[in-house]
Parts: structure tokens; C-alpha cells; sequence
């Protein structure tokens, strides 16, 4: 697993886009309290810039008013908050019971070999990066490999190879 | 063996769309829930016997009888869409296929505890089904199923998704509170139990999706329906997960109680061309392993599960065969639960940890007898000594395999050939 405990900072301010913006103060109104916003917006800084840098945690601690070491606790916390950048395709492959049964190590191995990166690793030219992650929650088509958020059951190499070409 | 009570909807195309849904009887319920008081609902929730369908069982209308009376503070109801446990895949059905289920039962139930404010946490892996979600709910506040006056009475309802990050740990009912109050996911030390101080300090009542996505059916039909299927005392249908070592694995909606060998057998499609049975885990890595021997007199329900000294889980059945080694599909679980430690308590921080070296140490060849008696040491002495049973749910799991396939540990300490062919 990658190294969760340093922050990059990007040397840029960060700020909510206009649609990040709306969909926090449709939250706001959601909760009781402020600090449950700190969540939600970790996720809308990720799905803005694809990671979380220094910058962004603190415009949450701000933006929320809460303290900074809450902000940094839970994006460490949570494995999938991406403290620094990913390739444009993420590859996760579910390493868990029956993904292991059916096969996952095969998948790993391909794409070791095909990328050159290990899992936890982001490719020179930022193209791809590679994670095992734990049970994806598609255990009847397993193995289950998931890229960018979208999921690929009853995975073997071949479709893998497919899924790879759609993807350069 | 299949029913349709919970999947009546699934394989009906568009059903997530709220017309769709609709016409085939979604929403139907409120108008027959709003004539009738809180208490009612409640009763006959009980009535029902449903069982709570995150893997403890616990009879789900009388978990909502704990709330306090005539309290001053909001209720909160928190559905545990979290569904992480290895093998777990059910609740999905229902968040993709028939959210509308869902977002009804969501409304039954607040209704029935006199809650104003619902949170479905869903696991954040599950990302393109939290669009299918978000996407059913906004419907549902444009047809006035949710939000101000619920179905045109005086009863205010919101309902808002809270999306975990990557840990399992979060499905513990109290580390999924400290979630979605922005916390790390750690749990909390009971009592006070949350249906008494839940969320934000409030009373709260957290319940599984399948549990809540049951409660359209038993209010549309009535208790008796319900317990018409299943058994006296496990009533009901469960979507079951079947996977792993079989020809046809997937979801399957079953009454429960029947034979689990039968099901692996006629409903999944029984074992790949020419392998044996050699172990079932009925209902998700946590609950212990369960030999051939002992699988043919076990029936899928809560008692026969207890009387094997397993567990009913979380209706994840994985089915091993001849050529699973034991001891690594051992190590692929401690993995797991060793990384999903949310690291609050020693025993389990560093015991799954040492856990995990030392059966490494086994498949290297390096281990000792001695090792295999301190596999079975630590299990002991983690159990059970920590706030929530993460820690037990790989103990547990592990024990069993220790014990029933000791042997083939030993095999890997005695210098031979493993008991089985690498996988």
C-alpha cells in the first residue's frame, strides 16, 4: 500500500469548482453538524482532481471550520482517498477470498508485466496506476478488477488484454 | 428453491426508474402506513420475525422497540449499506435493481420510529452504484415520496447518502456513526448502545438494506406472508451470495432453512468437472469453515448454523474445493482483516499482525509445530479483548481452520509437499 501519512502540497490555492460548490451547500443543510461535511467533501476535492493535496485539505478545515488535524485524520484514515496523483487509469484488483480463489494473482501478474509498475505504483508517463485492494463486493463474477470506478467481472487475461487496448 | 419476495423486481428492465418501479407496485405500502400509528408498524414488524440481514440476526422489530420513550431529541435512522465482509454481495441487488425498495422501506421504518433524518452509508467502492442511488432519490424527492410532506402527509423525511472511503470496518454499527460524523472509522465502547445514544449523541436505529429493503413486502402482505417462508424461528427469504468453487455462483433468492449442500448443488450448479467438496464458508470469511461431514446436515437458517458452531452471517456462501490450499486461503484472510484493523486496539493492531508473520513464516516452509499451537495461542488471546469483534471475525475464522484442517499446516511444517496443489 502507498504511503498515507505525507501530504503533497501542489504550491496552488485549491477552491470548489461551481458544481463542487452547489453540491456542498446541499449538504450543509443535511447535517447537524459541520464536521460530517468532512467526508463528503474529501470526496468532491477527488472527484475534482483526481487526489488530495495539502491545499485542498486545508480549504476543507476552512470552508468547513473545523480543525485541520480533523480533516488530515480522516483522509489518512480512509484508503481511498488519493493523497497523491494517480495514473489517468486507475487499475484496482480485488486480491480478497474469492477473487484469491478464482484466479486474481493471474490478473495481477499480466498487468504487472504489461504496465511495469507494482501494485501501489503509477507508471512513468502517468498513464496507469495499479492497486490490489480488498473485497470489492463482486464475489459471484469474481475475479473482479475495477478501472476508474467502473467495474469488469469474471475477469481472465484475455479480457483483461481487451479491456487494456480500449484503454491506450 | 428460488423465490421472488425482495428480487420480485430485479429482472425487470429500468426498474431502478421510479415510473418503472411504480408500476410494478413500489410505493404501494404508504398509504396503508400513514393510516396506521408508529407502534403498529413496529408490532407487526415483530411479528413479521424478520431478523436483522447484516450477520448478527438480531429480530429487527425489536431492536427498534429499544428507542427510548417520549425523548426530546431527533431519531436518526443509519442504513449499513457498508456490505464489506468478503463474499458479501447482496445488498448491491437491491441499491442497483430496486432502490425504490429501499427508499420505501427507509420511509416505513422512519415512520415507524418517528425519525425525520435517514443515512444510507454505502461503501465507497460501490461507485457506480451510489449514481443509481443518488439518481432513485432525487426521484423520489420530485415525486414527493421524500422531503417536506412524504407522500402529501405531515410527515417530514430526508434522506442522504454518506459514502465510506476504503474501510471495512465501518460496517461495525458504531465505527459507521463516528463515519458519518467525520471521524475515522474506530468504534465505540457499549453500552450506551446507539439506540439509546447513536448519532450526534441522538437515539438511532441502524439497520441493514436488506433488512429495510424486506418491510415493503411485510407491510404489503402482512406478517404471515413473510413467515410463510422459512423456519419457526428464521422466517423469511434471504438473498443469498453464492461464490467461490462452483459452476453457476452468483445471488440467489432463497427461503431460508434449506440444506446448504442441496443449494450448492441445484441452485449454483454444484462442483466444477471432477473436484470435490472440501469446505463451505456459509456466510461470509468471518464465520468459521465447515467440513463436507458437517455441511450435510447444516440448513440455512440462524439455529442450524449456532448447532454447527458457525454462523449465518451475512448469507455469503463460499464454496471450497480439492484444490484449495487452506493455509493460504488462511493467510489471504488475515490479510485482509490486518489491514482493515481500524488500529485502536492492541490485541488486534498487533496480534493479526504477528497472525500474519507467523502463518507467512508456515507457507515459507520455515514454521514449527510450535507455531501452528501459537497460531491457535494468539487466536485465543485476541479474542474477544478488543472494542468490536473485528478481531474475533478473523480469530473465529481462523480457529476453524486450525482445527479442521490441521493437518495441513502440518504438512507445510514437516517439510512435505503442501496437502494440496498450489493454487
Amino acid at each position: 500500500m502507498s504511503d498515507r501519512s505525507q501530504l503533497i502540497e501542489t504550491g496552488k490555492p485549491f477552491t470548489f469548482d461551481a458544481q463542487r460548490d452547489a453540491e456542498f451547500e446541499r449538504l450543509v443543510k443535511r447535517y447537524p453538524t459541520r464536521e460530517s461535511l468532512i467526508l463528503p467533501s474529501l470526496w468532491l476535492v477527488q472527484e475534482q482532481e483526481g487526489w488530495i493535496s495539502a491545499e485542498a485539505m486545508a480549504y476543507i478545515a476552512d470552508r468547513i471550520g473545523t480543525f485541520a488535524s480533523m480533516v488530515y485524520e480522516a483522509a489518512t484514515f480512509y484508503t481511498m482517498y488519493n493523497l497523491q496523483p494517480k495514473g489517468k487509469n486507475h487499475i484496482c484488483v480485488c486480491r480478497t477470498l474469492s477473487c484469491y480463489l478464482l484466479g486474481k494473482q493471474e490478473i495481477v501478474d499480466y498487468l504487472r508485466q504489461e504496465l511495469g509498475i507494482k501494485p501501489g505504483e503509477v507508471s512513468a508517463d502517468g498513464q496507469y496506476s495499479l492497486e490490489e485492494v480488498e473485497c470489492l463486493g463482486h464475489c459471484g463474477t469474481a475475479p473482479v478488477v475495477q478501472v476508474n470506478g467502473e467495474f469488469y467481472e469474471d475477469m481472465n487475461v484475455t479480457k483483461l488484454k481487451e479491456l487494456l487496448a480500449t484503454l491506450k | 428453491m428460488q423465490v421472488q419476495v425482495l428480487s420480485a423486481r430485479f429482472d425487470i428492465p429500468d426498474a431502478n426508474r421510479i415510473e418503472v418501479a411504480k408500476q410494478h407496485g413500489a410505493y404501494a405500502t404508504l398509504d396503508k402506513v400513514f393510516a396506521m400509528q408508529p407502534e403498529e408498524i413496529i408490532e407487526l414488524v415483530k411479528a413479521s420475525g424478520l431478523r436483522g440481514r447484516g450477520g448478527a440476526g438480531f429480530p429487527t422489530g425489536l431492536k427498534w422497540s429499544f428507542l427510548p420513550k417520549n425523548i426530546d431529541k431527533p431519531v436518526y435512522l443509519a442504513v449499513n449499506s457498508d456490505e464489506s465482509e468478503p463474499a458479501t454481495f447482496k445488498d448491491r441487488y437491491i441499491l442497483v435493481r430496486d432502490p425504490h425498495m429501499l427508499i420505501e422501506g427507509i420511509i416505513i421504518c422512519c415512520y415507524a420510529i418517528k425519525s425525520h433524518a435517514a443515512y444510507i452509508y454505502i461503501r465507497g467502492e460501490y461507485t457506480t452504484q451510489v449514481k443509481v442511488l443518488q439518481a432513485a432519490i432525487d426521484e423520489a424527492y420530485a415525486a414527493g415520496y421524500l422531503g417536506d410532506s412524504v407522500a402529501g402527509q405531515d410527515f417530514k423525511l430526508d434522506v442522504t447518502v454518506h459514502r465510506g472511503a476504503g474501510a471495512y470496518v465501518c460496517g461495525e454499527e458504531t465505527a459507521l456513526l463516528e463515519s458519518i460524523e467525520g471521524r475515522k472509522g474506530q468504534p465505540r465502547s457499549k453500552p450506551p448502545f446507539p439506540a439509546v445514544e447513536g448519532l450526534y449523541g441522538c437515539p438511532t436505529i441502524i439497520n441493514n438494506v436488506q433488512s429495510i429493503g424486506s418491510l415493503p413486502f411485510i407491510l404489503a402482505n402482512g406478517p404471515e406472508a413473510y413467515k410463510a417462508f422459512g423456519t419457526e424461528k428464521s422466517p423469511g427469504t434471504h438473498l443469498f451470495g453464492i461464490s467461490g468453487l462452483v459452476k453457476k455462483p452468483g445471488m440467489y433468492e432463497l427461503p431460508l432453512g434449506l440444506p446448504i449442500l442441496e443449494v450448492i448443488e441445484k441452485v449454483a450448479g454444484g462442483m466444477r468437472d471432477g473436484r470435490r467438496l472440501k469446505g463451505v464458508i456459509p456466510g461470509g470469511s468471518s464465520t468459521p469453515v465447515l467440513t463436507p461431514e458437517e455441511a450435510q446436515t447444516v440448513t440455512l437458517d440462524y439455529e442450524s448454523m449456532a448447532a454447527h458452531k458457525t454462523m449465518f452471517g451475512s448469507g455469503g456462501i463460499v464454496v471450497l474445493d480439492d484444490t484449495v490450499d487452506m493455509v493460504k486461503l488462511v493467510e489471504n484472510l488475515i490479510y485482509f482483516y490486518h489491514h482493515e484493523s481500524c488500529g485502536q486496539c492492541t490485541p488486534c493492531r498487533e496480534g493479526l499482525g504477528w497472525m500474519l508473520k507467523i502463518v507467512k513464516k508456515i507457507i515459507r516452509g520455515e514454521g514449527t509445530t510450535a507455531d501452528i499451537d501459537l497460531l491457535t495461542e494468539l487466536c485465543d488471546n485476541i479474542e474477544m479483548k478488543t472494542v468490536c469483534v473485528l478481531s474475533a471475525a478473523c480469530t473465529m475464522s481462523t480457529r476453524s481452520y486450525l482445527n479442521k484442517f490441521r493437518h495441513e499446516f502440518e504438512a507445510y511444517v514437516t517439510g512435505g509437499a503442501p496437502a494440496q496443489a498450489a493454487m
